[in-house]
């Protein structure tokens, strides 16, 4: 087994009020930066999973996304897994 | 009629649950979130609060709670369910009901009174009041924005389960008498077995004139009298 550093972005679905977004983008505007558009605001995981693979380690990830990390009504999610960052000896 | 009220870290609603249930004359008993067993229960109701913080999205933890699985159990056997506020994001979080619960379009925390305009009264939780009847009754939160895809508001219109709205005091449910941005002014809903519904404003609030409403009675009575003569 090895341990993996999965990183989870969860974003709200495309099209879907952000109100969040907006605001920061009307203070962004109010900042001069009028060439932002499109601002949305999501949330970021890190995780230390083991897993036997680095796709072992992605479908775990996924069903975490799905069944919990994230809400399937209104929002999305990307994973990257990282390298192995170390061998875990079974007891 | 015997309520089970659950309470969960961060629930903040469940002493008023409990003394609106004894108002109304039922015996409402306490269950804690780690239980998991609900008892002989006739009604489970989930409460207002911010459980767990809201971390990660309101509601969302909770329904990782022990209970859950018994509620869920209840809940398929036809047991009656009233989720408030919190409530209402858990069992939307747990796909007891369909959509989901989003930031406020102001993005405010809001806690104000608000008015409902009762959109169906042939259900076990409305049954007492009248088709268009306008409810004042509370709401407290951050995170009461309806969501569901067009498909799902079309189902749930066609089949009766929006049971109420926000709307102005003419009964017009209006852009500006819609606190959060909730599609199609939707405030309350009911599960497709007619046993489950989810609300976000405050009824357990709304049931003693010093309170400054007490429409919120008319859904306990109505739930208490049904369960009285046995029609569930």
């Amino acid at each position: 087994m090895s341990r993996f550093r999965l990183e989870i972005r969860v974003v709200p679905r495309p099209g879907l009020l952000d109100p969040e977004g907006k605001a920061i983008q009307s203070a962004l505007h109010s900042l001069d930066y009028e060439q932002v558009h499109e601002v949305s605001v999501g949330k970021l995981l890190y995780l230390n999973v083991e897993a036997a693979s680095s796709e072992h380690a992605r479908e775990g990830a996924e069903a975490m996304c799905k069944r919990l990390l994230a809400n399937p009504v209104t929002e999305d999610f990307e994973i990257d897994v990282g390298e192995a960052v170390e061998q875990t000896v079974p007891a | 009629m015997k309520v089970a009220i659950v309470t969960f870290p961060g629930s903040n609603c469940d002493y008023d649950l409990y003394k609106c249930v004894q108002l109304v004359g039922g015996q409402p008993e306490f269950r804690w979130h780690r239980d998991v067993d609900l008892g002989e229960v006739d009604v489970v109701m989930l409460p207002g609060g911010f459980s767990y913080g809201d971390y990660l999205r309101a509601g969302a933890i909770a329904t990782m709670s022990p209970i859950m699985d018994a509620v869920k159990e209840f809940a398929k056997s036809g047991g009656p369910v009233l989720g408030i506020c919190n409530g209402f994001q858990m069992l939307c979080e747990s796909g007891l009901l369909p959509g989901a619960l989003l930031r406020n379009r102001s993005l405010l925390f809001s806690s104000r009174d608000v008015l409902l305009r009762v959109e169906n009264t042939a259900s076990i939780f409305t049954q007492e009041y009248e088709s268009g009847q306008i409810l004042r009754m509370p709401i407290a939160h951050a995170e009461g924005n309806y969501h569901a895809d067009d498909e799902t508001l079309d189902c749930l219109e066609g089949e009766g389960r929006v049971l109420f709205r926000y709307a102005n005091a003419e009964g017009k449910a209006v852009d500006g008498a819609n606190p959060n941005g909730s599609a199609r002014s939707i405030a309350g809903i009911l599960n497709e077995s007619g046993n489950v519904m989810g609300m976000m404003p405050h009824p357990e609030r709304a049931v003693e004139s010093i309170l400054g409403s007490v429409d919120g009675l008319g859904l306990f009575d109505g739930l208490l009298a049904q369960l009285s003569v046995g029609t569930l």
